[in-house]
């Protein structure tokens, strides 16, 4: 039996997961549509790789390339595609994005499909290319790709894998319901990962004894490998990734680092049993469990749902009565937001769906002063004073909010629970965190523009010297030409700089016997040509028009001229 | 040694602080040349916390004469895209009071604008191309222009240069990625009991 530590901090809320576990995982008919977001996870989307119209088999793909960065996403039922657009998703802003809309056909046919069944023979990198071509994000809330996860960039090897089926939230219990009935799927999901990281020397699932049900069938299941089930008192937030590394190992992920750091990898059930299923049996990631729960639904129970079901249709099967519902919660009562539409599809992250009553979830009283009493800095469970944060908050200081390690806070909630005054402190440091991201990315851009508007004003000086410099030397060789001519003659008129260039022309023929030569073969050139000449109007008077003639006629006496001009010259050259 | 000193007491007093005095101002020039700082830099840090739009809505020819400026004892209000923030920030700076946006340089706005251009109506008369001051506006003589959209600053001074009036601030979409938690409205009714919301309202 591992030794455990306790995390500072945490809350004990009512847990109020029995309701749902009084029935085993059900299944819901097929709904007539089905709406696929293609941002499931952190990281861009990848691009739509199917068309309006076109049909689409079970997990086919429904997008084009994709790498560790950009998952993609699969159709969960046959049919045709018949609306590729902008609709509400699960996302708290309650705005929409792209989502790939198929009618199903009602037959579920499933596209070819095949695992491997030795996966020890295969080789590491394909299996992660496997598990990214399954489209598997972290399925406990955050959406984190696992093949990024399982595949650490620093060279620090993975010593302790750790399997997070705390599920500390309450009113969830997809992963409590999922290791009871889906435990040997489970159990071949930590072998896969095993092999892929190498064979880590500890293997340890971190349960809360709130769930002795599957403690009793994973101890009972895995009782000769090396993997340790490890029970330790439930509490709120047990099941957050760095808490659940503490308890554990009595280790802290660095502010800002993460489990790798440690050489430590943590992992989700539901994810395990996507693996195990993208592996073995060759299906991607359409499915999973979620938990469907509240007092406004006549029903409570767990469903293997397929992704992109629309909450209105699980609710539907579910007597959900919406007079008695104070509001409708995508994931548990702690951390979970509270959707606009009943249209909003199910996705990789939704774990719980949670309709409670007005009872049960009154709506949030209005916030008051803080008295100071110091019970949020109690609850923390990641040691943080949220009431200084708080004043910084509501002050914008944004450096102080830092300086307080704001981006440790991982949001659990604990602190609003706690705080006597109601304040929604979650929600300011939420938005807090939103500003700052945002002021970091508008810094970046600042800079950009304050390089180019730089580079600009460097650029248009550097053309304005070049135009100066050249200007410059146009005047300096203006003004040199002027003062040669004044020099030279001082009322120069036409004909003096025709005699002028005549005479420049003069000195450049060296010798008299050059110049000879030149005429003699100029007046050659111009005879040969006054032959042809006289040839070519001999020609145009027998056969020509008058036109011809006439331009015939005009080329000879140009002709002849050039002879006798050339001669006259020659002449002059040998007096 | 010891003997002249004692004789001369004054001299020797003199002699010493004298010499201290030639030794340490020595020192302090020599670390005045050597750790010289280029520049004033609170020109520098001011024109960080600037928005770097180059707009010239303060009257100045970019952010950096306006932080010139400003270090020479100019209002710190004359920012309208850097709005109330910038003016806070430049205030905590400088240890002054932060006072409201000067109206007459513009009006803060609550949605960033960039330039888009209507390019079927682009004549391509490199009109705007000169007028932007980061060169976020690609084109050239006679053929369509079209605009950077992450080099854009939103500055607005690519819009009166355009003789046929085809370019268009429009405000840059929020999409799902750049949405973040709206800040919880502030605690101003006190009284809880006015407020708690009947089923009817809140169904």
């Amino acid at each position: 039996m591992s030794r455990i530590w306790e995390t500072p901090g945490g809350v004990h809320p009512p847990e109020n997961k029995q309701q749902s576990m009084t029935h085993s995982i059900g299944h819901l008919p097929l709904p007539a549509t089905l709406v696929i977001p293609l941002h499931q996870h952190i990281g861009a989307p990848a691009k739509v790789g199917v068309t309006v119209g076109q049909t689409v088999l079970k997990g086919q793909k429904l997008t084009d390339a994709s790498n560790l960065n950009n998952l993609p996403v699969h159709a969960s039922s046959s049919g045709t595609v018949i609306a590729i657009d902008d609709r509400p998703v699960a996302h708290p802003s309650g705005l929409n994005a792209l989502c790939v809309t198929i009618a199903s056909d009602g037959k579920d046919q499933w596209i070819e499909h095949a695992g491997i069944s030795d996966f020890r023979q295969c080789d590491p990198h394909n299996l992660l290319q496997m598990i990214t071509e399954a489209g598997i994000a972290g399925m406990g809330g955050a959406g984190f790709p696992a093949a990024i996860k399982l595949s650490p960039s620093n060279d620090k090897p993975v010593d302790t894998l750790i399997i997070n089926a705390t599920e500390c939230e309450p009113y969830i219990t997809a992963d409590d319901a999922a290791m009871q009935e889906k435990t040997q799927d489970l159990i071949q999901g930590i072998e896969i990962v095993g092999h892929i990281l190498n064979n880590p020397s500890r293997v340890l699932v971190g349960i809360e004894n709130n769930k002795p049900q599957a403690i009793k069938v994973l101890r009972s299941h895995i009782k000769e490998r090396s993997i340790e089930v490890v029970s330790f008192p439930a509490k709120y937030p047990s099941g957050g990734e760095k808490q659940l590394i503490y308890i554990l190992t009595g280790r802290e992920v660095p502010s800002g680092g993460l489990p790798s750091d440690l050489g430590m990898v943590c992992l989700n059930i539901g994810t395990l049993i996507a693996i195990k299923r993208a592996i073995i049996d060759g299906e991607p990631l359409i499915s999973r469990i979620t938990t469907v729960t509240g007092e406004a639904c006549g029903v409570n129970r767990n469903y293997e749902v397929l992704i992109g079901t629309p909450i209105s249709h699980l609710l539907a099967h579910n007597e959900f009565d919406e007079r008695n519902c104070s509001r409708l919660i995508m994931g548990g009562p702690m951390m979970g937001f509270s959707l606009t539409s009943t249209e909003v599809p199910v996705v990789k992250t939704t774990n719980c769906i949670l309709a409670p009553s007005y009872s049960e979830i009154p709506s949030d009283l209005p916030a008051q002063a803080c008295i100071r009493c110091g019970l949020c800095a109690e609850a923390c469970p990641a040691s943080l004073l949220p009431q200084q944060l708080f004043w910084y908050a509501q002050a914008k200081d944004q450096e102080r909010l830092e300086a307080h390690n704001l981006f440790d806070c991982i949001e659990c909630g604990a602190c609003s629970y706690v705080c006597p005054s109601n304040i929604p402190l979650v929600q300011h440091y939420r938005s807090s965190k939103g500003e700052i991201r945002k002021a970091n990315i508008d810094k970046i851009d600042s800079d950009n523009a304050r390089q180019r508007f730089e580079f600009r004003k460097l650029r248009l000086e550097q053309a304005d010297e070049q135009r100066q410099v050249k200007r410059e030397a146009r005047r300096l060789a203006t003004e040199q030409a002027r003062a040669t001519n004044s020099s030279a003659q001082s009322g120069s008129s036409a004909a003096d700089i025709i005699a002028a260039a005549q005479q420049r022309a003069m000195t450049k023929q060296s010798t008299p016997e050059q110049q000879k030569a030149k005429f003699e073969r100029a007046l050659l050139a111009a005879e040969s040509r006054l032959e042809e000449a006289e040839n070519r109007l001999t020609e145009a008077t027998a056969h020509g028009t008058t036109e011809q003639q006439a331009i015939c006629s005009a080329s000879l006496e140009s002709a002849r001229q050039k002879v006798d001009q050339t001669q006259n010259r020659l002449k002059e050259l040998s007096d | 040694m010891i003997d002249a000193i004692a004789q001369q007491p004054m001299l020797a007093a003199l002699f010493a602080l004298v010499s201290l005095g030639i030794v340490f101002g020595g020192l302090l020039g020599f670390a005045a040349e050597k750790f010289k700082v280029k520049g004033d830099p609170i020109i520098e840090q001011i024109d960080n916390l600037l928005p770097q739009t180059q707009c010239g809505q303060c009257g100045f020819p970019g952010c950096r004469p306006y932080a010139q400026s400003i270090a020479d004892g100019d209002a710190i209000n004359k920012c309208p895209p850097g709005g109330q923030a910038t003016i806070n920030a430049i205030a905590n700076l400088l240890d002054v009071p932060a006072p409201a946006l000067d109206e007459e340089h513009g009006e803060e706005e609550e949605i960033k604008t960039i330039a888009y251009i209507r390019e079927d109506e682009c004549i391509g008369c490199t009109k705007c191309i000169q007028a932007c001051p980061v060169d976020a506006i690609l084109g050239a003589a006679k053929l369509m222009h079209t605009v950077i959209v992450s080099e854009c600053t939103g500055c607005d001074l690519c819009v009166e240069p355009c003789p046929v009036d085809c370019i268009d601030m429009l405000p840059v979409i929020q999409g799902i990625v750049q949405w973040h938690w709206p800040s919880p409205a502030s605690n101003i009714d006190l009284i809880a009991t006015s407020k708690i919301p009947r089923r009817e309202d809140a169904a």
